[in-house]
């Protein structure tokens, strides 16, 4: 697929331009990094376990490494004062992520007392394959 | 300024009737459910009124701006073609399941009780996914129609349901927080939610085209997640074939179709802004694979919801097909972005009916499996036309909605001198055949079992997937009509003026 590289070659090159002039490095900070590795970590999260409960916990674990990567990447408004509107998306975002949560938790819940199963079946397969 | 108020009543309405159902005895909630759907009928026809009123005066679609800030701080709705064209959709799939569900739950079930205020949320949900020119007002609709949908999936309460809406659920999430991801890298490089100017924002700012394409790429897998694009369809057949059958119906003929819509919109502010050619191409490939793989496992399917569901991936297929030269300037263009919204709504009529029709069969066997078929031409008549109409718009026979989507899709892909992919059109139309025949067939064979009888089914139910059906398969006349009307929008590259 040399359309897929031509895709993403220009890219990785425009990205080492910044890392190189410091551009990138100033931005870094605490936040970014920690929400970079959340993100990462509740990714796989959703991906790997097969656990219900695990997933579920991961898409928090990923939510609020999105949101602190929001906090970290926010364009910068006049100085001391703090976006409004990035604190407005987290906070819906939270009302989100807990109805969400919620609904998966009972529905977790009720499967569980039906069939005794914490894992979906699909998984289950996978798992004994491995 | 009536816009001011109609944009925001449409998913304020449905809400409102929503929680009221919810709270009344099943009476009062029947009468409730007419008079709300009549009164957005209305709200839709005076949106299809204002529309053409104001167009004489300036090309631009009605917007509204909520609580009086306009973008980019605050968030607009807007109702291009487009947008008016999936609520009438909506408006018309909603109606006919509607009327079916009230004769299809047995008179104070549990189930009816669950499914009417989950259904209205869900209409909500879906008019602000189309309705939205913000992005992160799209990531709450979508949210809202992944969770009403969910709750839709579980509504028998049964371990296999609970699985399915479980599976479904946890897509869905992964889904959500991938499209949030997206949205958040865009504000953060543009410091602007607006839909309709990322594109340019994009440009004026400088940002690398790494990043923009990550956002992109990261809403596009989250988009084609929901909407179940292949290999990203594995939650679709458990959720749409062991639903109960009104819930099938709308969430194959319009939950798939938002994702879709919004994908769309996405791909059409970005394409000027970045050189999307490979990644339209790799879309389409995927469409591709989705089309052969669905109607592969279409044929081996057992039960006849199951065998619909996965015509649902082959389908969904054909949606992407029409990216691989949705570019700008490429030609064609136009064409297949008319084709692509013409598929959509065949897709959606055409599908409602043929899980309206195929439950009033399961019902009136007792069974789900395709044997169960056997005799259905003599027992369900009617709902047997109503499948064999929904097939013909699916295979693409003349004069059903299904033919003119794929003609115009050929007409495209002949435009921009992509003819390989007439192969593929042409190859699909035989496997499509191939799959809905397996059904028709047994239909017309003599039953070898006697079964019990039973109370006859209400005619209703037949009547409501025939009606669904027609539209599909007549739609093909108003098709021209529709696609002059789509093109005339200026939907088409609004980053670049035109």
């Amino acid at each position: 697929m040399s359309g897929m590289s031509g895709f993403w070659g220009a890219g990785w090159s425009d990205w080492w331009g910044m890392v190189v002039s410091g551009q990138l490095l100033t931005g870094l900070s605490i936040w970014l990094l920690a929400g970079s590795a959340l993100v990462l970590m509740g990714l796989l999260g959703m991906l790997l376990p097969a656990s219900i409960l695990r997933k579920l916990l991961a898409f928090n674990i990923m939510g609020s490494g999105i949101f602190l990567l929001l906090l970290a990447l926010r364009p910068s408004g006049p100085d001391g004062v703090a976006d409004p509107v990035a604190q407005a998306l987290i906070l819906t975002g939270i009302v989100i992520a807990i109805a969400a949560t919620a609904l998966g938790v009972r529905l977790a819940r009720r499967y569980y007392q039906l069939s005794g199963q914490t894992e979906l079946p699909e998984d289950r397969a996978a798992a004994r394959d491995d | 300024m009536t816009e001011a108020l109609l944009l925001p009543l449409l998913v304020l309405w449905p809400l409102a009737v929503g929680l009221g159902v919810y709270a009344l005895p099943e009476r009062a909630s029947a009468a409730l459910q007419v008079l709300g759907t009549l009164v957005l009928a209305g709200l839709i026809g005076a949106v299809f009124a204002a529309a053409s009123a104001a167009e004489t005066a300036s090309p631009e679609p009605l917007r509204a701006a909520l609580g009086g800030w306009a973008a980019p701080l605050g968030i607009e709705l807007v109702a291009d073609r487009l947008a008016q064209a999936m609520l009438l959709l909506t408006l018309l799939v909603y109606a006919a399941v509607l009327l079916y569900a009230q004769a299809y739950f047995a008179p104070g079930s549990e189930t009816a009780r669950r499914f009417w205020p989950l259904a209205w949320m869900l209409w909500a949900g879906l008019n602000a996914g189309y309705l939205s020119a913000d992005l992160f007002n799209l990531y709450v609709a979508l949210e809202l129609v992944g969770l009403a949908a969910v709750g839709l999936t579980a509504l028998t309460g049964q371990s296999t349901a609970l699985a399915a809406a479980l599976r479904y659920l946890l897509a869905a999430l992964l889904a959500s927080n991938l499209f949030l991801l997206a949205v958040v890298l865009l504000y953060a490089a543009t410091g602007s939610l607006a839909l309709d100017s990322i594109g340019s924002h994009l440009a004026a700012v400088g940002t690398p085209t790494w990043y923009a394409k990550l956002a992109l790429a990261l809403a596009l897998v989250a988009l084609a997640l929901k909407t179940a694009l292949a290999p990203l369809h594995f939650w679709l057949p458990a959720a749409h074939g062991n639903a109960v059958t009104p819930v099938s119906a709308l969430l194959s003929a319009l939950v798939l179709k938002v994702s879709l819509l919004i994908l769309l919109r996405l791909w059409l502010q970005f394409a000027p802004a970045l050189d999307l050619a490979a990644l339209g191409l790799l879309l389409a490939l995927l469409g591709l694979l989705a089309s052969v793989w669905g109607s592969v496992l279409a044929l081996t399917q057992r039960k006849i919801k199951m065998l619909i569901a996965y015509s649902s991936v082959a389908q969904v297929g054909y949606l992407f097909l029409p990216f691989a030269w949705l570019l700008p300037g490429g030609l064609g263009a136009a064409l297949a972005l008319e084709a692509t919204v013409l598929h959509l709504l065949a897709h959606a009529l055409a599908k409602a009916a043929m899980f309206l029709a195929a439950g009033v069969l399961v019902l009136s066997a007792g069974r789900d499996d395709l044997s169960s078929l056997r005799g259905a031409v003599a027992r369900e008549p009617l709902a047997f036309a109503a499948l064999t109409l929904a097939g013909v718009s699916l295979i693409g026979l003349p004069p059903s909605l299904g033919f003119a989507a794929k003609w115009q899709m050929m007409q495209a892909a002949l435009l921009a001198d992509q003819w390989p992919w007439l192969l593929w059109l042409l190859g699909g139309t035989l496997l499509t055949a191939a799959y809905v025949f397996r059904v028709l067939r047994l239909a017309f064979l003599p039953t070898s079992e006697a079964f019990e009888a039973r109370a006859p089914l209400p005619q209703r139910l037949s009547l409501c997937a025939l009606a669904l059906a027609l539209l599909a398969a007549l739609g093909g006349f108003g098709a021209a009509a529709l696609s002059d009307w789509l093109a005339a929008d200026t939907l088409l590259w609004p980053g670049s003026g035109a």
